[in-house]
C-alpha cells in the first residue's frame, strides 16, 4: 500500500514536470529531462530535430534565462555558425541596391535597439488540443520572455532601397533539411510588418549573445507575432514583389479565417478558407502552482503567473479559486513593455480545507479575453483556453 | 538514398544525436522498416510522442505527407507496411 502510494506520488510529480495531464500518454512517456550543450535540463520532446520545452517553474520570473529558453527546430541540419564567418545578404526584386553585411557591420552601421518581447511558438499547448492533433505535443513551455537587442529591420531594408512594388520580405536561416526535397524553412512577413519599428534583427538576448540553439549569431524578432517568423541563424533577406509560395507559408502555419479575434492581417497570403497565423492571442499561465498540489490551508494563498497578448497590452487578470464561480482581480506587476508578458499576483487569506480549482483569465486592452472552450483548428494553434488547476488545501 | 547518406556523412549534418539511440520503438512486424525510413530525417520519439490518437487514416495522412511534401524516399511497396505498423502499435 505504501509502495503503491509512493509510486503514484513519484509519477504525479514527474508528470507535472514533463507536462500537463492533458497530454497523451505517448507524449508524456516519450518526454524526459535532458540538457543540450549550453542548456540546463529541459523537457525533451524530440531529439532530432531538437525540440525542448521550458518547465513551467522557470516562468515564475520576469525574464526567461537563456540557458532555460525553449528550443524549436523543423529541420535536422543545424550548423554552428561562427560570427566571424557569418554574412547576411539583402536583395530580391523588391530592392534597388542589394548588399551584404557581416556581423561587425550589422552592429556598427545601424542604431541599436532593445525590446522586451515574448517569443511564443504558434503550437504552444498543441498537446492539450482535444481532439489531439499531430505535431510537437507541446505543453505550456514553448515560450520565453527575453530582452532582445539588435537593429531595426527597416533600417537594414532602407539601405537596400525597397521599391514601391515590394509586397513581402522573405527570410532564410542557415539550418536546412537533411534531404534536398524537403522544403527549407523559409518564412515571409508582409512589408508593413517588416517595416514596423519594433521588428528587428537581434544579436543579443538578455544581455548575452544569442545561444546557438536560439539562433546565433542573428535572428529575426517580430514582437507581437508568433515565433514561426523569428527565423534563427538568419542568412538571407529577400524583398519580393510577389507572395512567397513556399510550403511553410502556403500550407504550414495557417489558421481558419474568422475563428480568432485577430487584428493583424497578412493579406497577400490569405485564401478563401485560411490565413497565416499572425499575432498572439491573449493568454495567461499560472506559474507557481503544480496541478494536484497539496497546499497548506493555514497560510495565505498566493497565486502568481504571467499574461500576454499580441502587443495591445494586458488590461486585467482575474483569478478564481472555486472553479470559476467567483472571480477577483489579480495585481499586475511592472509593465515591461507591450510585447513582453505581464507578471501578476493574487493573494488571499487561507481558504477552507478541501479540493479547489484555481483559474486565471486575462483580458487585453482591446477587450479580448481567453476562451472557456477550445477553438479547435487542425494544427492546434492559438490555444488560450483558461487553465484549471486542481489543488487540495490540507 | 546512397547519395543522401554519403552527403550526410560528408557534411557531418543530419547525424544521429547520440542520445536518441535510447528511443526504442515497440517490437513488431514492420519496425525495421519504420526505423530505417523515418529516422533518416528525425528521431523516432516523433512516433511515440504522436500517440495514441491517430487512427489508420491519421497515420496514412502523416506518412503520405512525409513522402509527398517532405520528400521521404519511401517506395510505394513500403508505405503500406509502415502505415500498418504505426496503426497497430501507435494508433487507435
Amino acid at each position: 500500500m505504501l509502495a503503491t502510494g509512493a509510486g503514484w506520488l513519484t509519477r504525479a510529480m514527474a508528470d507535472a514536470t514533463l507536462g500537463p495531464a492533458e497530454l497523451t500518454e505517448g507524449a508524456l512517456q516519450s518526454a524526459s529531462m535532458e540538457a543540450l550543450p549550453g542548456k540546463v535540463s529541459l523537457i525533451k520532446k524530440t531529439w532530432r530535430p531538437p525540440n525542448f520545452e521550458t518547465p513551467v517553474s522557470y516562468f515564475d520570473q520576469a525574464f526567461t534565462p537563456n540557458r532555460a529558453f525553449f528550443v524549436r527546430y523543423h529541420l535536422g541540419a543545424i550548423p554552428e555558425v561562427a560570427a566571424a564567418k557569418w554574412s547576411l545578404t539583402i536583395g530580391g526584386d523588391g530592392t534597388g541596391k542589394p548588399f551584404a553585411l557581416d556581423y561587425d557591420a550589422l552592429r556598427r552601421d545601424f542604431a541599436p535597439l532593445e525590446v522586451n518581447a515574448l517569443c511564443l511558438c504558434s503550437g504552444n499547448r498543441r498537446g492539450l488540443s482535444n481532439p489531439h492533433v499531430p505535431g510537437i505535443q507541446w505543453g505550456h513551455g514553448a515560450m520565453g520572455n527575453a530582452r532582445w537587442k539588435g537593429v531595426r529591420l527597416k533600417d537594414v531594408l532602407h539601405r537596400a532601397g525597397v521599391k514601391k512594388e515590394a509586397t513581402e520580405v522573405v527570410f532564410d536561416g542557415a539550418d536546412s533539411a537533411v534531404l534536398d526535397k524537403t522544403p527549407d524553412f523559409v518564412k515571409s512577413l508582409p512589408l508593413w510588418k517588416a517595416l514596423d519599428e519594433n521588428t528587428m534583427l537581434a544579436y543579443e538576448m538578455n544581455g548575452e549573445p544569442l545561444p546557438h540553439w536560439n539562433g546565433f549569431p542573428v535572428r529575426v524578432v517580430v514582437p507581437g507575432w508568433t515565433a514561426t517568423y523569428w527565423i534563427k541563424h538568419l542568412t538571407s533577406i529577400h524583398v519580393s514583389t510577389q507572395a512567397f509560395k513556399g510550403f511553410w507559408m502556403a500550407t504550414g502555419y495557417r489558421i481558419p479565417k474568422g475563428k480568432f479575434p485577430i487584428v493583424d492581417r497578412f493579406v497577400s497570403q490569405e485564401t478563401e478558407a485560411n490565413t497565416p497565423i499572425t499575432e498572439m492571442v491573449v493568454s495567461s499561465l499560472i506559474t507557481n502552482l503544480q496541478p494536484n498540489a497539496r497546499l497548506n490551508a493555514h497560510s495565505p494563498l498566493e497565486v502568481r503567473g504571467v499574461a500576454w497578448d499580441g502587443g495591445y497590452g494586458i488590461a486585467e487578470v482575474l483569478v478564481s479559486i472555486d472553479g470559476g464561480e467567483n472571480w477577483r482581480k489579480a495585481e499586475l506587476g511592472s509593465d515591461l513593455g507591450r510585447f513582453a508578458w505581464r507578471q501578476w499576483r493574487f493573494a488571499r487569506p487561507a481558504p477552507q480545507r478541501g479540493n479547489a480549482i484555481i483559474m486565471a483569465r486575462a483580458t487585453n486592452r482591446q477587450g479580448a479575453s481567453q476562451t472557456e472552450q477550445l477553438i479547435f483548428n487542425p494544427a492546434g494553434y492559438h490555444n488560450n483556453v483558461v487553465q484549471r488547476i486542481p489543488v487540495e488545501f490540507v | 538514398m546512397k547519395r543522401i547518406l554519403w552527403s550526410m556523412l560528408l557534411l557531418g549534418l543530419g547525424r544521429v544525436h547520440a542520445d536518441e539511440s535510447r528511443v526504442t520503438l515497440k517490437d513488431g512486424e514492420g519496425r525495421p522498416l519504420v526505423e530505417a525510413h523515418c529516422s533518416v530525417c528525425h528521431s523516432l520519439d516523433y512516433v511515440q510522442m504522436n500517440s495514441v490518437f491517430l487512427d489508420r487514416k491519421g497515420w496514412e495522412a502523416s506518412v503520405n505527407k512525409m513522402i509527398e511534401v517532405m520528400g521521404a524516399p519511401i517506395r510505394q511497396e513500403d508505405s503500406g507496411p509502415i502505415i500498418d505498423y504505426l496503426t497497430k502499435y501507435y494508433g487507435k
